[in-house]
C-alpha cells in the first residue's frame, strides 16, 4: 500500500497527489457536490427531463415530475434573468442602492443603541430591572406587525424601512451584550479588583474582551434578522429596493425575478455572516484551537 | 526586625437573608507577619482562611477589627499587597507581558516602563522566551509562575498567596514550590501563604499558623526553625516529620470536637 506509515527508517511516504488534494478539500467537494446535484435536479424538473426518462416506466404517474417554469423557473432561465439585470439593463442597481442604504442605517442605528443599553443593562442591576420587562415583552412581540403602526407613524417613505430594520436587529443585539456582560468570570472580576482598577479600566480591561464573543454572535443573529426587514419594509407603498422588486414581480408571476431577489438577499446575507465570521476569528486569536 | 503586616481582633461576620441567621466566618482572629517572614496559615476546610486573606488584600472590609501595613491601616486593595490567586485566573485574551504588566496598568503606570519591569520578573519566575505566549498555551504550572510574576511586579510590601499550587499535580507542585522559596530569597517579600497542604507548609514557611474552623480562628502558631535554604529532602527528615504530626494532631482535633459537637458545623455561635 503506498500510504502505508514506513516505522523506524525516519520517513513517511507521502499518498499521492489526488488522495491529498481529496483530503484537504472533502469539506468543499461534498458540498459542492450536492449544490450541482441539486440544481441538476431543479433545472429536469422545470425542463421534463425526469418526466420523460419515467414515462416509459410508470406512465402518467410521471407527469407531476414536470413542473412549468411558472413554478419554479429554473437555474438556468435564473442565470439569464440575473445577467439581464445586473449586466443588460442594469434594472437591479438602483433597487440594491436603496436596500444597502436602508440596511445599513437601521442596522447601524440598532447596533448603537443596542449593544450600549445591553452592555449597561448587564452591568447596572437597576437599570437591568427597569428595562428588563420592556426587552422581554418587545422579544415576544413579532415585530412585523409593527409595520403598521411604523407605517402611520412616518409614513411609506426610507424612514419606515429604517425603523423595521432596527425593530428586527436591536433584541439579539442588546441580549447578546447583557448577558455577556452578566457571564463575566467572577474570578476576573476579582483580580481586577485586587489590583485596584478604576471602573472605566475594569469595564475595558475585562468586561468588553470577554464580551466581544457574544457581542459578534448577537451581531450574526441581527445580520439575519435585519435581511427579512428588507423584505418586509418593502411590501408596501414602496416602489425601489429589491424587497419592492421580489413582491412587484411575485404578483406579476415573473418567478425569474422573484428568484434573481431572493437569491441576492440570500448572498448579501451569507456574505454579511462570513464577513462577522471573520471578524470573529482574527479577534479571538488568543482562544485555544478545539 | 520591623513588624510589616498585622491583623487585630478581626472579626467578620454574614447576615444570610434566607435563614435570618448570623454567619460568623473569622472571629477574633490576631496576626503577626515580621518584615521578610515567611508565614503559611492552614486549617480543615472551609475554615475561613482564603477569607482572611482576602480581608488582609481589603476585597472583603471586617466586621470589626483591622489589618495594618507598616502600621498603617488599610481598608481596600493597594499596591501595597498583591495576591497570587488560587486559579492562575489570568485574562486568557492577554499574552503572558501583557498579563504581567495588568496591575501596573490599573496604576497607571508607562508602558515602556512597565515592560521593563515585568521583563525582570518573568524572567524570575523562568519564563523568559514565554513573553509573547497566550495562557492556553501554557502547562498549569507555567500559568502558575505567571500569576506569581504579575503579583511580584507590583512589588508589594506584602505578598498574598492563595492556595496557589492546589490545582497542580503532586510533582509540578513540589518543583513550584521549590522554585517559590528561590524566588522568595530573591525578592526579599515578605509572604502570607494559605495552603490546605500541611507539608507544603512547613517546607515554605518560617512560621505555621493553624487555623480551627468554624468561625475561623487562629488555633496556634508554631515555630517551623529549620534552616534555609531548604532543599526538597527536608521533607523526609524525622524533624519534619514531628511538626507535620503536631499540625495533623491540631486539625484534627478540630475535626473531632465538630463530629462530635452538639452542633452543625454551619449553625452560627450567636
Amino acid at each position: 500500500m503506498s500510504t502505508q506509515t514506513v516505522i523506524g527508517e525516519g520517513h513517511v511516504e507521502r499518498p499521492p497527489p489526488l488522495v491529498r488534494w481529496y483530503a484537504e478539500h472533502r469539506r468543499a467537494v461534498f458540498g459542492t457536490l450536492v449544490a450541482i446535484l441539486f440544481l441538476l435536479f431543479w433545472e429536469g424538473l422545470s425542463r421534463g427531463w425526469w418526466a420523460d426518462a419515467l414515462r416509459p416506466l410508470i406512465g402518467h404517474a410521471a407527469d407531476p415530475l414536470l413542473v412549468p417554469p411558472i413554478f419554479i423557473s429554473s437555474p438556468s432561465r435564473i442565470a439569464a434573468e440575473a445577467w439581464r439585470m445586473f449586466v443588460v439593463t442594469r434594472e437591479i442597481w438602483s433597487d440594491l442602492r436603496f436596500s444597502a442604504m436602508e440596511y445599513a442605517l437601521g442596522l447601524g442605528a440598532a447596533i448603537a443603541v443596542g449593544m450600549p443599553l445591553g452592555l449597561a443593562s448587564g452591568w447596572y442591576r437597576r437599570l437591568s430591572y427597569a428595562v428588563g420587562p420592556f426587552l422581554a415583552g418587545f422579544n415576544a412581540t413579532p415585530q412585523v406587525a409593527l409595520l403598521p403602526l411604523i407605517i402611520i407613524w412616518v409614513g411609506f417613505g426610507l424612514a419606515a424601512k429604517i425603523l423595521i430594520i432596527f425593530a428586527l436587529a436591536v433584541l439579539p443585539i442588546a441580549i447578546s451584550a447583557q448577558s455577556a456582560v452578566r457571564t463575566t468570570d467572577a474570578r476576573l472580576l476579582k483580580v481586577a479588583h485586587s489590583f485596584g482598577a478604576g471602573e472605566w479600566h475594569l469595564f475595558r480591561t475585562i468586561i468588553l474582551p470577554s464580551a466581544v464573543p457574544f457581542l459578534l454572535a448577537g451581531l450574526r443573529l441581527a445580520v439575519g434578522r435585519a435581511m427579512i426587514g428588507i423584505v418586509v419594509g418593502e411590501i408596501f407603498g414602496s416602489a425601489v429596493g429589491v424587497g419592492a422588486m421580489i413582491n412587484r414581480s411575485g404578483s406579476r408571476f415573473e418567478t425569474d425575478k422573484v428568484f434573481v431577489g431572493v437569491l441576492v438577499i440570500a448572498a448579501a446575507g451569507m456574505l454579511l455572516a462570513e464577513l462577522v465570521h471573520q471578524i470573529e476569528r482574527r479577534v479571538e486569536a488568543w482562544r485555544p484551537s478545539v | 526586625m520591623a513588624v510589616k503586616l498585622e491583623a487585630r481582633d478581626i472579626r467578620l461576620e454574614y447576615y444570610q437573608p434566607r435563614t435570618d441567621t448570623r454567619l460568623v466566618a473569622l472571629d477574633g482572629v490576631n496576626l503577626t507577619v515580621m518584615d521578610g517572614e515567611f508565614v503559611s496559615i492552614v486549617g480543615p476546610s472551609g475554615c475561613g482562611k482564603t477569607t482572611f486573606l482576602s480581608v488582609v488584600d481589603g476585597l472583603i472590609a471586617a466586621t470589626n477589627g483591622r489589618v495594618m501595613v507598616n502600621g498603617r491601616v488599610v481598608s481596600r486593595p493597594g499596591p501595597d499587597r498583591a495576591v497570587v490567586f488560587q486559579d492562575a485566573s489570568l485574562l486568557p485574551w492577554r499574552t503572558v507581558e501583557r498579563n504581567v504588566v495588568y496591575g501596573l496598568e490599573c496604576l497607571g503606570i508607562a508602558d515602556a516602563e512597565a515592560k521593563a519591569r515585568a521583563r525582570k520578573f518573568i524572567d524570575m519566575v523562568g519564563l523568559s522566551g514565554f513573553e509573547h505566549h497566550y495562557p492556553h498555551e501554557l502547562s498549569g504550572g507555567m500559568q502558575q509562575r505567571v500569576n506569581l510574576a504579575r503579583a511580584l511586579v507590583m512589588d508589594p510590601e506584602v505578598l498574598l498567596m492563595d492556595e496557589p499550587f492546589a490545582a497542580l499535580d503532586a510533582q509540578t507542585r513540589e518543583g513550584m514550590q521549590e522554585e517559590l522559596l528561590r524566588i522568595w530569597l530573591q525578592a526579599k517579600k515578605t509572604v502570607l501563604f494559605i495552603t490546605h497542604q500541611i507539608d507544603e507548609a512547613i517546607y515554605l514557611s518560617d512560621r505555621v499558623v493553624v487555623f480551627s474552623g468554624r468561625p475561623g480562628r487562629v488555633k496556634e502558631i508554631i515555630e517551623v526553625g529549620m534552616e534555609r535554604p531548604r532543599r526538597l529532602t527536608v521533607k523526609r527528615e524525622a524533624r519534619f516529620h514531628a511538626i507535620e504530626d503536631r499540625i495533623w494532631g491540631l486539625i484534627e482535633e478540630d475535626l473531632k470536637s465538630r463530629i462530635a459537637g452538639d452542633r452543625p458545623p454551619d449553625t452560627p455561635r450567636d
